[in-house]
């Protein structure tokens, strides 16, 4: 049952799609390109003594063990993060859409982190966290558990993970809320009268209903994870203690950024970028499959 | 038709002549991008009022472009994009960064000679003008804010702990015994804590102790420079520093100055940090403190040497017209005058960067009034420098300098032990300063 929408013009629908091409062009294509060009570049900081090294940047990083392990921390805060984001998020929105009273309270203030700036986020964990004045770590060593971010890496990734999926749990709780509110109440009811409680009805009614909305929060948090985190992670912990917290992404900025080294850090988001644009297709050609619209 | 094609003309050109006009009536705006905040910002801004008000051919617009490290990497952008400041304030991490950059800045002493100011490199304290000076003697930029490293102590704590709180300790030895009694009797939860670990246990460190950090003179003579800091010295106090922190005698406090927080908040008793520190703790602390000389190994030949020092200089950028350099010639003969230098060290806790600024402040008392303000001073013209404590210039040292942090804190963390984190400090440092060498090339 594909719907077509045929043109009689041959050139409506690229003027149509013009604008939009013309962003993606200026903001994507062109700053990638750039990126790609400045990977193979060995440069100063000033851009006053500029060499083309070929792959020599890439093999440099390939080398780097540091940069390696920064693969493995990547693939544990990401996971965890859209993992932990994702479900938090569906339950909160589940109790949400069944809360018969006051809904708009606590919808308004599970929205509310959303406004929060990710930086601010992370000052705000990080001091609920600080060993000695913190209010959660005080509660924490109160169960004589040990913590001290600063130097265990454990207690480090927790923090930035914490902020970081607090900060995205609202968009989420939004997409979630808006995809149950628009499941037909007749179908649940439905399955009620045949004798199907709330856990099934939730597993094999809501959840499959649910799968678009899952799914596309699914890429757009993995995304979030990879890319748009570097400023929780700046204002939390600096990538330590040691590397223990330092992402990809975070390393491309403190590379090219704080240190100024710009053919590393382009050549390092040269690798990111393809990391993301694979595991996108994946999400798009098997994840995708198990989706029903 | 032609009436009003007339007015037109006529206003054109009217528009026309004030638009050349107004440019050469107006003053030459000299940008100046620093990163002072708080107070600083103040003082810095009364620099640019009082030389903008003895002259009326140029106007300093001082701005603040975030810390350091973003207002270098904002003047980066603008130099690669033609509209760079006059004037910009580099951090020394960044002084091997600047100097690498040929096309990119005018040496101090270039623009002070063809604008025809006076200019005396030698009137400036000898650890601190090495610094920006290069290996032919010309001094690159102007020094204008230097710290040193300094111990600090809670004489309160020591009194409660037993110890006599008008004696620093002046060994290491001594400092553990200390932490030991401060623990033991509980009189604090926290002994000793660092601020900068970098620059107080690796640079600083090396210094006081006369042994490099690197070959090269500590890079100040090549580029082609080594790491050293896996000395049997370097180890042996990184070790220590292991055990202490297992012993619960040293807290790890962080890679900048959160240290110091935790010293004024009362949490720990002793801190190593800037000097420039204390203008923060005098707000805040509230008990008695002292300011002594770094710790030290007795059992190390020449030490204490002398300590180096942070904070940074101003660089002037190239590709400017010439009667933008005049002003800032003249600008820094204004900056450089001997009673403001003296004022500037007195308000703000930075060092004296001029052997006159010292002996006007001397001369007023201003020591004697404010025990522990010269210490830093005292401890920076401790004995006259030497090739392993004139000061270090590495390229890409910000990422550097994180490297051995990075390993400082798995050592703490009991993932390595000295010996190893010393080497991987050493190893990584080494792969940077060649990449570096690579595009830096003379």
């Amino acid at each position: 049952m594909e719907k077509r929408v045929v043109f009689r013009s041959w050139w409506l629908p690229y003027v149509l799609v013009a604008p939009q091409l013309a962003i993606t062009i200026v903001f994507f294509f062109l700053p990638a390109g750039q990126a790609i060009w400045q990977s193979l570049l060995a440069q100063d900081p000033f851009g006053t003594n500029v060499e083309f090294v070929g792959l020599d940047n890439f093999v440099t990083l390939v080398h780097d063990e540091y940069y390696l392990a920064s693969f493995k921390t990547t693939a544990v805060f990401s996971v965890l993060v859209a993992g932990l984001g994702l479900v938090i998020s569906l339950v909160l929105a589940v109790f949400a859409d069944r809360a018969a009273r006051g809904a708009g309270i606590y919808k308004t203030l599970l929205i509310w982190p959303y406004a929060v700036a990710h930086a601010v986020a992370a000052v705000l964990w990080l001091f609920l966290f600080n060993p000695t004045l913190g209010v959660v770590a005080h509660w924490i060593k109160g169960f004589g558990i040990a913590w001290d971010p600063l130097l265990r890496d454990r207690d480090a990734m927790i923090l930035v993970v914490v902020a970081a999926v607090w900060n995205q749990i609202s968009y989420n709780f939004l997409f979630f809320l808006a995809g149950l509110q628009s499941i037909p109440k007749s179908l649940i009811e439905a399955a009620a009268i045949d004798g199907a409680g709330p856990g099934r009805r939730f597993w094999t009614i809501v959840f499959p209903l649910l799968s678009p909305t899952t799914f596309f929060l699914l890429v757009v948090n993995v995304v979030y994870a990879f890319f748009q985190t570097f400023a929780i992670i700046d204002a939390a912990t600096g990538g330590g203690p040691g590397n223990a917290t330092e992402i990809l992404v975070y390393k491309v900025y403190k590379d090219g950024f704080k240190a100024l080294d710009l053919g590393s850090s382009a050549a390092q988001s040269v690798i990111l970028m393809l990391i993301v644009i694979a595991l996108t297709v994946v999400q798009f050609r098997y994840v995708e499959r198990k989706v029903q619209y | 038709m032609t009436v009003r094609f007339h007015r037109l003309v006529r206003t054109l050109a009217a528009v026309a002549f004030a638009g050349v006009a107004l440019p050469a009536l107006a003053q030459t705006e000299i940008q100046w991008w620093h990163s002072m905040t708080g107070a600083l910002n103040d003082r810095v801004n009364e620099f640019a009022k009082g030389f903008n008000e003895s002259q009326k051919e140029f106007k300093v617009v001082p701005v603040y472009k975030g810390q350091y490290p973003e207002s270098m990497a904002a003047a980066i952008a603008a130099f690669r994009a033609g509209n760079a400041p006059d004037i910009l304030q580099v951090f020394e991490v960044g002084t091997a960064t600047m100097m690498g950059a040929k096309g990119a800045i005018k040496p101090v002493a270039q623009v002070m000679r063809e604008a025809g100011e006076k200019f005396d490199p030698k009137v400036y304290v000898p650890a601190v003008a090495g610094y920006y000076t290069t290996t032919k003697g010309e001094m690159l930029s102007l020094p204008f804010n230097s710290s040193t490293v300094v111990f600090y102590w809670n004489k309160d704590v020591y009194e409660k702990a037993g110890l006599d709180p008008n004696r620093a300790p002046a060994t290491w030895p001594e400092v553990m015994a200390a932490a030991a009694k401060i623990k033991t009797s509980g009189s604090s939860q926290c002994a000793y804590t660092t601020g900068w670990p970098s620059w107080v246990h690796v640079e600083n460190f090396s210094a006081w102790h006369n042994v490099p950090i690197a070959t090269k003179e500590n890079g100040m003579a090549g580029l082609d420079t080594k790491f050293q800091i896996n000395s049997p010295l370097h180890v042996r106090h990184w070790s220590n520093l292991q055990e202490w922190s297992k012993k619960g005698y040293f807290t790890y406090g962080g890679r900048t100055n959160e240290a110091e927080a935790k010293f004024y908040s009362g949490e720990c008793a002793m801190l190593t940090s800037s000097s420039a520190a204390q203008a923060n703790i005098n707000r805040n602390a509230k008990f008695k403190y002292g300011v002594a000389f770094m710790p030290y190994y007795a059992d190390v030949a020449g030490a204490p040497q002398n300590s180096i020092i942070g904070g940074a200089s101003l660089w002037v950028m190239s590709g400017k017209p010439k009667d933008h350099y005049k002003g800032v010639a003249k600008f820094f003969t204004y900056l450089s005058d001997a009673n403001r230098q003296a004022e500037w060290h007195q308000k703000t806790g930075y060092v004296p960067i001029t052997l006159a600024a010292y002996d006007i402040t001397k001369a007023s008392g201003f020591y004697d009034k404010n025990p522990g303000t010269d210490v830093s001073v005292r401890q920076m013209n401790n004995k006259p420098p030497t090739a392993n404590s004139k000061g270090l210039r590495f390229g890409s040292f910000v990422q550097i300098r994180d490297m051995f942090q990075e390993e400082f804190e798995n050592m703490l963390s009991g993932k390595q032990d000295a010996k190893t984190a010393l080497d991987n400090a050493v190893r990584r440092g080494d792969e940077m300063l060649r990449r570096f060498e690579r595009t830096a090339k003379e």
